[in-house]
């Protein structure tokens, strides 16, 4: 009996021993740091040729590294596979050096890897979405898309392994940080010959980013973690990304309040108010302008006076502080102040001179005006938008505009067709120049919605694509920008738009706001 | 009966026709493209994609080559999520909808009978009115706003529950009460009402009225003779309030985060992903068939009279 007392406690002693040193050892180790964000919608594709959208971007940034990345504080290139570069004298031709770096299967990238990844999104058969972004660049590459051209007339080439060489369609001088845009990715071709489309699977799926791709539940979360074998890993700092697509942003918001998650990238309108008072809730200037795009070719507005009327006798210092609420900062210019290229003035907020123009076409205080449409896609913010600009246009002018609201898709498709008089529209700098909000606006491009034509504008906007960077390239542009906002009045730009972010900065570095809303991952750390 | 059955099934074949029929080509009115963008991709980027997805092909041959690989139980490739097909899509949500409704639909049931039973019982006193009064809310309050509001206080307030997600995330099973109760709440209710008036009516038959007279006890009366003739309307009710469950969470897949079909029907709506809005409308279109078609045969063994018809 006492033997087996005895063998009882010894017994006992050396279980809750094991259990404490086990509880010893799990303090010893150190938990893993999880960043986990409100991702928007559910992600379209993960493959960097297929995708198109903000979600798929931030997923894109921690899965896969182009020729450079994006830095967080500035948005601007930053070595990621090329190590340095150099540019012909003309500025057309980069050269850049890559680093010794592979697959996270161990399969090397080289020169070729980008060459291959390239042509296949260009190829017309893959039906890239975004390939008319490198082909705005890269010599041969519209060509290439449009299957006039073969493969070889795309200025891209492997002169060795490490050496990669990009010839330009003209002297672009924002051509560096476009090259991290992820329509200039690359794509494991071994890996996609292998397994089809399915290959950006979680059991197929091979990448070179700073994360690999761990889980992905659709319409739940996507997991990444932290990859050893990027070449940059030990400047690595967060453990694994949670990407929640929550599309709305009453949850989204109630989840960062509740903690659950540590960056939810908007605040729902109508608690923008109290969300503004939280330390947390950071806005910023947004490379992006909210306008309104008045079809050119509808009467009356076919006549320049009505449309610079129409933009004068709008007061949008009221309608950021009234409607917007969140700090947009009015504006009468398409193109938002950037380094170098300040704001320009416009046709801002002047009554008289609104109602004389308006009297000079024939519509003395609005007398014989017709009643035409404000076309605007379902949302508050919008409607509320137009309420006060309608409210406005009676006030100021005397004219009558009644409101009509289409679901998103058909609002587009109405746009796309011309069927509308006067239209909102937003449009969000894909990169740090003036070009990226002007060169839409040239004749029979397809974002020209209002369908402006003037040779003068569209020779302006070709002459810059020629010339260097400098003061003489950004005048060429402001001349443009002066003639399509100023002169002719093609359209209506009301304000800049801000972001606003909700994330504890006191806890997390390496994220920084910038005019692009880029947050790389590879960069955030816990403080 | 057997016959009725057949033909019953078989009537099925001809409606799933129509309905995808219809379906496709109502969803081609819709205006807006898959690829209609606010940056509007140029022309030529357009045409490749159209090429790709076939698009470019007269109506009638997109039609024609959609039925045969729907015959082959092949829904084509999403327009909008390309690294899968609708396929993948329904196969990974489905069950999370199904899951999802049927723990509501108990819920709804157990509860529903229960309240409705003690009010038909305990008929014009605090127990009916207050049994009652809640199932008059659970009709007219809709689930986007009980949704909410349980977030606000359950999670926000009280902090005794997460916000959202499911059950495959850490806070595992807990995250099922919020959307339970919402998704329940109205089917509650009318289970609640619809047992308590066909409870009073069996109660009120003469056949009862034999088996107090027997001297039987109340409780044997309720639960052998009352429960089973008041039963027949809930069970006939539970065939559409299944298929009413599964597909109508959509709302509460979004506000609760649940990865279910809902979220996708709404979404590829919206999106004009026609393969992704044909896929959900022929899963949820075979559910509410299968439902009816099921109701129908429990009705035919219930009352024979029917299969003769």
């Amino acid at each position: 009996m006492k033997k087996n007392l005895l063998f009882f406690i010894v017994a006992l002693m050396t279980v809750v021993s094991s259990f404490a040193s086990n509880n010893a050892e799990e303090g010893n180790m150190k938990e893993p740091v999880v960043f986990r964000l409100i991702n928007g919608g559910e992600p379209a594709s993960l493959d960097p040729a297929m995708i198109q959208g903000v979600p798929e971007n931030r997923i894109y940034q921690s899965l896969f590294e182009g020729l450079v990345a994006y830095d967080y504080e500035t948005a601007r290139a930053i070595p990621g596979v090329a190590q340095s570069w150099t540019v012909s004298d003309d500025n057309t031709v980069y050269t850049f050096k890559l680093r010794q770096t592979s697959w996270n299967d161990g399969v090397a990238i080289t020169a070729q890897t980008f060459v291959d990844s390239w042509l296949r999104e260009l190829d017309p058969n893959t039906a890239a979405p975004y390939a008319w972004f490198p082909s705005m660049f890269v010599k041969g590459a519209a060509e290439y898309n449009a299957g006039t051209a073969g493969a070889e007339a795309v200025g891209v080439k492997a002169i060795d392994d490490y050496t990669l060489e990009v010839t330009l369609v003209g002297p672009l001088p924002y051509a560096l940080d476009a090259f991290a845009h992820y329509s200039f990715g690359i794509a494991p071709l071994h890996t996609i010959a292998e397994h089809g489309d399915s290959w950006t699977n979680v059991d197929k799926i091979v990448t070179n980013g700073p994360y690999k791709l761990k889980e992905w539940v659709p319409q739940d979360k996507l997991v990444v973690e932290k990859d050893p074998k990027y070449w940059d890993a030990k400047n690595v700092k967060v453990d694994q990304f949670v990407y929640l697509p929550v599309e709305d942003n009453n949850t989204g918001y109630s989840m960062f309040l509740n903690g659950e998650v540590d960056w939810m990238t908007t605040v729902p309108t109508d608690r923008m108010k109290e969300g503004l008072l939280r330390d947390d809730v950071i806005v910023s200037p947004n490379l992006a302008t909210y306008y309104y795009v008045i079809n050119n070719k509808v009467e009356p507005l076919t006549d320049v006076r009505v449309r610079k009327a129409l933009s004068m006798s709008i007061n949008r210092t009221e309608l950021t502080e009234r409607i917007g609420q969140a700090g947009q900062i009015p504006s009468a210019a398409m193109v938002p102040t950037m380094e170098g290229y300040p704001a320009l003035e416009g046709n801002t907020f002047n009554v008289a001179e609104a109602k004389k123009l308006l009297a000079e076409a024939g519509y003395p205080n609005g007398e014989g005006f017709p009643v035409l449409p404000i076309l605007y896609n379902t949302s508050e913010g919008h409607k509320k938008m137009a309420e006060f600009i309608q409210a406005q246009w009676k006030e100021n002018l005397g004219i009558d505009v009644t409101l009509e609201n289409q679901e998103w898709k058909t609002f587009l498709s109405s746009k796309n067709q011309h069927d509308y008089s006067i239209a909102r529209s937003g449009w969000g700098g894909d990169y740090q120049d003036p070009n990226t909000f002007l060169d839409m606006f040239v004749t029979g491009a397809a974002m020209n919605d209002m369908q402006y034509e003037n040779p003068e504008y569209d020779a302006l906007i070709e002459k810059a694509a020629t010339m260097k960077a400098g003061a003489a390239r950004f005048e060429a542009l402001r001349e443009a920008e002066s003639m399509l906002v100023e002169r002719d009045q093609a359209l209506i730009p009301l304000y800049t738009y801000v972001k606003v972010n909700c994330i504890d900065l006191n806890k997390w570095g390496g994220w920084a706001p910038n005019v692009l809303d880029l947050h790389p991952p590879r960069q955030i750390y816990k403080k | 009966m057997i016959k009725y059955i057949l033909k019953r099934f078989l009537g099925m074949i001809p409606t799933m026709f129509a309905i995808i029929t219809i379906g496709f080509f109502l969803i081609r009115l819709a205006p807006g493209g898959p690829f209609d963008q606010e940056k509007k991709v140029p022309e030529q980027v357009m045409r490749n994609i159209e090429a790709k997805y076939n698009l470019d092909k007269p109506l009638y041959q997109q039609y024609l080559m959609y039925m045969g690989s729907v015959l082959r139980g092949d829904l084509g490739p999403s327009y909008k999520y390309t690294d899968n097909d609708v396929n993948f899509y329904i196969s990974n949500s489905l069950p999370n909808s199904m899951l999802l409704g049927s723990i509501s639909l108990l819920v709804a049931i157990i509860l529903g009978v229960l309240v409705g039973i003690s009010s038909a019982i305990n008929q014009n006193s605090w127990i009916d009115y207050t049994g009652m009064s809640i199932a008059v809310i659970g009709i007219s309050v809709p689930t986007f706003v009980v949704g909410p509001v349980l977030m606000y206080f359950l999670a926000l307030k009280w902090q005794l529950l997460p916000t959202s997600g499911w059950i495959s995330s850490s806070n595992g099973l807990k995250t099922l009460i919020m959307p339970v109760i919402t998704l329940s709440f109205p089917y509650f209710a009318t289970i609640a009402r619809l047992s308590r008036a066909s409870v009073l009516e069996v109660l009120r038959s003469s056949y009862i009225r034999t088996a107090y007279a027997k001297g039987l006890r109340s409780s044997v009366v309720i639960f052998k003779h009352v429960l089973k003739g008041a039963m027949l309307p809930i069970v006939s009710y539970l065939g559409p309030a299944f298929a009413g469950i599964i597909t109508g969470s959509i709302v509460i897949e979004t506000i609760f985060r649940v990865p279910g079909l809902g979220k996708f029907f709404v979404q590829s709506a919206l999106n004009r992903d026609y393969t992704l809005i044909m896929g959900v409308l022929i899963v949820y279109s075979l559910i509410l068939i299968i439902m009816n078609f099921v109701v129908d045969v429990v009705y035919a063994f219930l009352d024979p009279r029917i299969s003769y018809r």
